[in-house]
């Protein structure tokens, strides 16, 4: 389709032909081509090292390709840089949406835009007015004096948004858009995105979880290796093709085999309470059973997964393993108990990101190998080593910092650290958050692995698909109460989208 | 101020400092009647003058997410040069011209502070805790280690004029030096900077998020720069207002007050974390601080226990709105 072709070059927005980018030896995108028009919403799909960030960056002038040309708007600018490429209109929502915690809601839309317009003296009022125009644009009510860091993290989104859009954004490029929100923040974010459109905004979705933003996208690309493989309608893409474009491979999504008959009672949770919190929660996990549990962001699920390995302490109510009482609000005594949790936010909550990835597994098992207060090192590593190596983390030296490793694998080393020590109930808190695709299939047998081997699991997720294909029951939470007790195998993904809204 | 009856309101620092110094006044005035005084209220402002304004460009530093523990050595170094400069060469300078000297030279060595830190990129308190020790050195080894009570008598006038002065009805002179005045200056520049400028909307969104800020492009190492050099100038003001008070250019003095200057800021509200500072909640620190130094005898606590108070406060004050938010993210966990 040579004409068409042509007449995509005229009225694109981005015009990017044989664009490449090395990075010393390493090629992190090879001769691509993208077009994106005005108003069109486009799905930038690819795993984590296929070269997304880097065609980012490339957008936003912050690196300048190898060669190739690269035209935004009107005039074919290069070299780009970051000022010309804001000038054009290219906005970036990074993932941590680069919001300042400290200022109000009006500000922190406004800011970018004043610095813009080489203002001297800041005035509260033109901020007041640039807030209420973006907000207005995309109807959406949000305090504008609130501070930022007193907003749930979907208003943050807005805000982000709000300040691309005061700085008269063209192209609004959004880093995994949906990764810290809900389902129904997801499908109130498409409402937005709709409108968006209609103005004639463009819309470059970069995401490695993009079957939610499907629906809204005029096209698909995929990204693998710094290579564009596919491109096409966003009709003919579903979940499952998306995968196998970025991963290469098939992943098949298969339920969790049955259970056990013989299965005994391991953790017994009794009218566990917490003011403001949770209350009244009775559930068993039987040993060998994966147990996924959902809701809504302040449903008190995570309060929840907290209070099960001590690090909140409930007012009211016992949890027992194996019919002995673990005591409640000392992580310490529940993992001694054998209880392990390997929290939401590794980044911040579970791992020590700036030390080696072999420590960070080893730190779990200290005890272990001192002998009278001295450590034996050797041993220690050895372990460690063993671990990293049954959990297939790829890393090129295992005294390298965590940080150096991709999600998926920093979420492994997270969950060394624990198998190390050989627990019976494991608490999982999202664990596949910010995880590539195939890593996250890879996770998902993980788990089914440990709970063959008879381990109990407990999976907190809001990511339907992976609590329906690894859980054998799911309960929902809601308000801080359990609400509903799904069997394994009985509902589809929209009817569990349904059951957790209502 | 926007509402009374609003909760945040009572868990901010700046009304418990506020109603901890109302307290304070009233059980002083109770126990001595003298206490509410013209006097006792000139002397306070008087020794509020150096304290508030280091407190002053300490906070601008804590708001744009640094620490600066050298401002005193800058203050003392800065005061100390130009008045040996001054007697060394013109001894009639005017009063302003010596001043403007100081605040050039404490400028200068701000420029220092903020090379390491914005050109370089390096942690705020190694540098300052550097740059401290080696003004402080470089002052007592290379310019002198004396005590100049032969002032350039331009100082000497600036100490004697007035603001107000007179007598009170029970016979009690009080005075209010000009160089209050210099306070409220400071105290109007800075919070017009901070809240009128895009300058000043950069230091506080560089203290919220230094890579956020350069991401909208913020030119983050020019804004270090210029706070560094302020907080220097201020020093090199607060220095000479200093040395022109007391009369008497002393090399040793000043170094050590940092900390406590860092206290009253804190105790005001701005957070080591950076992002937040307001200028009331600094001025008000600064009242508690001056009231503990100078008026603690008037309740009946005897002088050495200023440290055990300023220590009590700062954990009390700082520690209870930390740990109620601490206590408010547990509950929305």
């Amino acid at each position: 389709m040579p004409a068409d072709v042509s007449k995509r070059n005229e009225e694109s927005f981005v015009h990017m032909q044989g664009v490449t980018k090395h990075y010393g030896g390493v090629v992190a995108l090879d001769g691509v081509d993208i077009d994106i028009m005005p108003g069109e919403a486009v799905c930038l799909a690819g795993e984590n090292g296929s070269g997304k960030s880097t065609l980012i960056k490339i957008l936003a002038g912050v690196e300048q390709p190898t060669s190739g040309s690269l035209k935004i708007g009107q005039n074919t600018q290069s070299p780009l840089d970051p000022r010309t490429s804001a000038a054009a209109g290219v906005m970036v929502i990074y993932q941590d949406f680069s919001l300042f915690p400290n200022l109000t809601v009006a500000e922190n839309i406004a800011f970018a835009s004043e610095l813009g317009n080489g203002t001297r003296l800041a005035s509260k009022s033109r901020n007041l007015q640039l807030a209420k125009a973006a907000l207005q644009k995309i109807d959406v009510d949000i305090p504008v004096h609130a501070r930022v860091e007193s907003l749930p993290v979907a208003h943050k989104q807005l805000v982000a948004i709000c300040r691309a859009l005061a700085s008269n954004a063209r192209l609004i490029i959004m880093d995994e858009p949906t990764t810290a929100l809900t389902e129904r923040e997801v499908t109130s974010l498409l409402g937005i995105i709709r409108r968006l459109k209609e103005d004639g905004i463009a819309v470059l979705f970069v995401s490695h979880k993009l079957a939610e933003v499907l629906e809204v996208c005029e096209t698909v690309l995929v990204l693998r290796n710094g290579k564009l493989v596919a491109e096409g309608p966003a009709g003919d893409f579903d979940a499952a093709s998306l995968t196998r474009h970025m991963t290469g491979r098939d992943v098949p999504q298969t339920p969790p085999s049955a259970m056990s008959e013989a299965a005994t009672d391991l953790l017994k949770v009794n009218g566990l309470h917490k003011k403001g919190a949770f209350k009244d929660i009775n559930f068993t996990l039987r040993g060998g059973e994966v147990l996924g549990i959902s809701g809504l962001l302040g449903s008190g699920r995570t309060s929840l997964a907290k209070a099960l390995f001590g690090l909140v302490r409930p007012d009211s109510g016992s949890v027992t393993l194996s019919g002995t009482p673990v005591r409640l609000g000392d992580p310490l005594a529940a993992t001694q108990a054998g209880i392990g949790y390997v929290p939401e936010d590794r980044l911040t909550e579970g791992l020590f990101l700036t030390q080696s990835i072999v420590r960070n597994v080893a730190v779990g098992r200290l005890d272990a190998h001192a002998n009278k207060g001295i450590l034996n090192l050797t041993s220690l590593t050895a372990e460690a080593t063993e671990w990293l190596k049954r959990l297939t983390v790829k890393a090129p030296d295992v005294e390298a910092a965590v940080k150096s490793l991709s999600g998926g694998n920093q979420q492994r080393v997270a969950l060394a650290r624990w198998l190390s020590r050989a627990p019976q109930v494991l608490i999982l808190n999202g664990p596949s958050v910010g995880v590539d695709v195939g890593s996250k299939s890879d996770i998902h047998t993980i788990i089914r692995e440990l709970a063959e081997q008879g381990i109990g699991i407990i999976v907190i997720s809001d990511d339907l698909p992976e609590l329906l294909s690894v859980s054998h029951r799911i309960l929902v939470m809601k308000n801080g109460q359990l609400v509903d007790e799904i069997a394994s195998g009985t509902v589809d993904e929209r009817e569990l989208t349904h059951r957790l809204a209502s | 101020m926007k509402s009374v009856f609003n909760k945040q309101f009572w868990t901010r620092n700046e009304t418990l400092v506020a109603v901890v110094i109302i307290l304070f006044c009233l059980i002083a005035s109770a126990s001595d009647p003298r206490f509410l005084s013209a006097t006792t209220l000139t002397d306070l402002l008087r020794a509020s003058i150096v304290l508030g304004i280091f407190a002053i460009g300490a906070m601008l530093v804590l708001i744009s997410g640094g620490i600066d523990v050298s401002f005193t050595a800058i203050a003392v170094f800065a005061m100390y040069v130009a008045t040996v400069l001054t007697l060394g060469t013109i001894p009639s300078l005017p009063w302003y011209l010596i001043f403007t000297l100081s605040i050039l030279i404490g400028a200068a060595l701000g420029a220092l502070n903020g090379l390491f830190i914005a050109r370089f990129g390096l942690p705020t308190l190694i540098v300052t805790l550097g740059t401290l020790s080696l003004f402080r050195g470089f002052l007592l080894t290379f310019v002198g280690s004396e005590r100049i009570s032969k002032l350039p008598p331009g100082m000497r006038d600036f100490s004697r004029s007035m603001l107000a002065r007179g007598t009170t009805e029970s016979g009690n002179f009080y005075a209010l030096p000009l160089a209050f005045a210099a306070l409220v200056f400071v105290v109007v520049l800075t919070w017009f900077i901070l809240h009128k400028t895009m300058l000043g909307r950069s230091i506080f969104a560089i203290g919220g998020s230094e890579e956020s800020a350069r991401r909208i492009g913020i030119n983050v190492r020019a804004t270090q720069f210029f706070v560094y050099v302020y907080v220097g100038a201020l020093a090199g003001l607060a220095g000479i207002i200093h040395g022109s008070l007391g009369r008497m250019a002393d090399p040793f003095s000043l170094v050590g007050l940092e900390l406590s200057v860092i206290a009253a800021v804190v105790l005001g509200g701005a957070r080591l974390t950076g992002g937040y500072g307001t200028v009331s909640g600094t001025l008000l620190g600064v009242a508690l601080i001056v009231l503990v130094q100078n008026s603690l005898i008037v309740i009946g606590i005897p002088s050495t226990w200023q440290s055990v108070a300023i220590g009590l406060l700062i954990l009390i004050g700082t520690g209870l709105p930390a740990w109620q938010a601490k206590r408010a993210a547990e509950q929305a966990a």
